[in-house]
């Protein structure tokens, strides 16, 4: 047996013990499903389209909240990890805003922003960004002493500085805090559909919900998972080529 | 022994004010006033030659040098770079570090740590490709122009440092042990290259050692620090003919009366 066939033989054995004493009539809870009806469900959701286009507008409002996340989060980490006034001033005031659950934050984005793409690329780049910030001001913190001197030995500005010697060299690092972030993009970005915003993967889980379309519901919820695996290995591919090349900078 | 005080040639031709200097340089490091880095430094570099700076292991020297560099600055005294005093970093002044490793930039290839200098001088990208292509070729490094540093040897990494340094076109050029970390053999090539390199670019070069012998080898002038607190003990002219040998310059009486005088100075102390 290899290791594969070892690993899939656990749940194999569940998804067959589900299909079977449901058939069978063994257990009748009717919002629970089964396997082979779950599997018609996400196929016929494939072939009308109709889980692709959530999975885009979900993805579309997670991976832009990230991006701008990305973005604020690299910005406020290389201020404060270079800047010690810097971190002293604003280090309590990114602690109690951090302190904020981003969830909480979907009442006011619905206030600001309305329904749809905006408010909920808003959210999540709030909760993206601590992550990211974190990151970026210890690796920021973290570069090695020498390139600085070589930096001010060369007389760089403080941009050059950054763009050439502090933000390469912190790269790595940086991706983790970017690979963490995306996990809570997707969950946040889920949520809010769930909760308050009526498109994407989000409310396709509660449309099959109340419909009582449990097979519906356990199908997104598997696409889903694949989702999430396919980004991060995405987010795996662009990050371990760029530190590869790495000449541009 | 007459012949110590036989001036170089480069001693002579500077004759106006010195490259660099020290005036009264002390450096106190916190609060341990009692216990100087430096005391009462005071020294010249003229222009075009080439110092060597030999000293113990806690004497101040890599101190002297980040002073000289701008990259620190003296509790008292001043430092003078072609007579202005010193307030910072200059790209007029190369630094090349003994910890070649750290000083490159591991995500840049070779030709792209050379090109670093060069980013800002408002150069066309053909002219900073062929002057990045033109030190490549001098400092020998054609087979590794497209690797990067971690894929090459201690004394490839150490002429990719040397070539970035010259890219910036340095009226001075100051070494913090640059061949300490490098075996025997290398270390004797890099010295070659590096007398042929600073007698064709005509640039001052200030070299911290702590090895007698390559202070002397090199040198057309070594000054001798000793430690505790660190300070100017001798300062001789070498007065051995140039380009130097490995073997006939070492075996050199004269280089070697130099030998014994500065060994004998140092441990004296």
């Amino acid at each position: 047996m290899t290791k594969l066939s070892r690993g899939a033989a656990l749940p194999l054995f569940i998804l067959a013990v589900w299909e079977l004493s449901s058939r069978l009539g063994v257990m009748t809870y009717e919002s629970l499903s089964y396997p082979s009806a779950i599997a018609a469900a996400g196929w016929a959701a494939l072939l009308d389209g109709s889980i692709l286009e959530s999975t885009w507008e979900t993805c579309q409002s997670a991976l832009l909240g990230l991006a701008l996340g990305a973005v604020v989060g690299v910005a406020l980490g290389a201020v404060v990890g270079l800047s010690r006034l810097a971190s002293r001033a604003a280090g309590p005031t990114f602690d109690a805003l951090r302190a904020i659950p981003s969830v909480a934050l979907m009442p006011l984005g619905l206030l600001l922003f309305g329904w749809g793409l905006a408010m909920e690329v808003v959210v999540v780049a709030y909760a993206c960004c601590w992550p990211i910030m974190i990151a970026t001001s210890a690796a920021v913190r973290g570069v090695e002493p020498r390139l600085l001197e070589v930096a001010d030995a060369l007389e760089m500005s403080f941009a050059a500085r950054l763009r050439k010697i502090v933000l390469p060299a912190a790269f790595a690092r940086i991706g983790v805090g970017v690979r963490v972030a995306l996990g809570i993009a997707l969950v946040v970005a889920v949520t809010i559909e769930i909760a308050v915003n009526p498109r994407g993967l989000g409310y396709a889980l509660v449309l099959a919900q109340q419909s009582l379309r449990p097979d519906v519901m356990f199908a997104q919820i598997l696409w889903l998972a694949l989702i999430g695996f396919a980004l991060n290995a995405l987010l795996s591919t662009v990050d371990g080529g760029a530190r590869g090349e790495g000449s541009g900078a | 022994m007459p012949d110590v005080e036989t001036r170089t040639r480069a001693a002579d031709a500077a004759s106006e004010a010195p490259a660099l200097a020290l005036r009264d340089v002390g450096v106190v490091f916190g609060a341990e006033a009692n216990r100087p880095v430096l005391a009462n430094i005071s020294l010249d570099v003229r222009e075009g030659e080439f110092l060597s700076i030999v000293g113990p292991s806690g004497c101040g020297k890599t101190t002297l040098l980040r002073l000289l560099a701008g990259l620190m600055k003296p509790t008292t005294g001043d430092v003078l770079f072609e007579g202005k005093r010193v307030d910072g970093p200059s790209r007029a002044r190369a630094i090349v570090f003994q910890d070649y490793a750290n000083a490159l930039l591991p995500w840049r290839t070779v030709a792209g740590n050379i090109a670093l200098p060069l980013e800002r001088a408002g150069l066309s990208k053909p002219e900073r490709e062929a002057r990045v292509a033109a030190l490549v070729a001098k400092m020998g490094l054609d087979a590794a122009a497209n690797r990067y540093p971690a894929q090459l040897s201690g004394g490839m990494q150490q002429r990719v440092q040397i070539a970035r340094c010259l890219a910036q076109k340095p009226r001075v050029m100051l070494m913090d042990e640059p061949f300490g970390a490098l075996d025997a053999l290398t270390r004797q090539t890099l010295q070659d290259e590096l007398l042929a390199l600073a007698a064709e670019q005509r640039v001052t070069t200030v070299f911290i050692t702590h090895d007698l012998e390559e202070a002397i080898y090199l040198g057309d002038r070594v000054i001798a620090l000793a430690a505790n607190p660190g300070r100017v003990v001798e300062t001789i002219d070498v007065g051995l003919p140039k380009p130097r040998n490995q073997l006939t310059t070492r075996e050199d009486p004269a280089f070697l009366a130099r030998r014994h005088r500065l060994f004998g100075l140092l441990q004296g102390h």
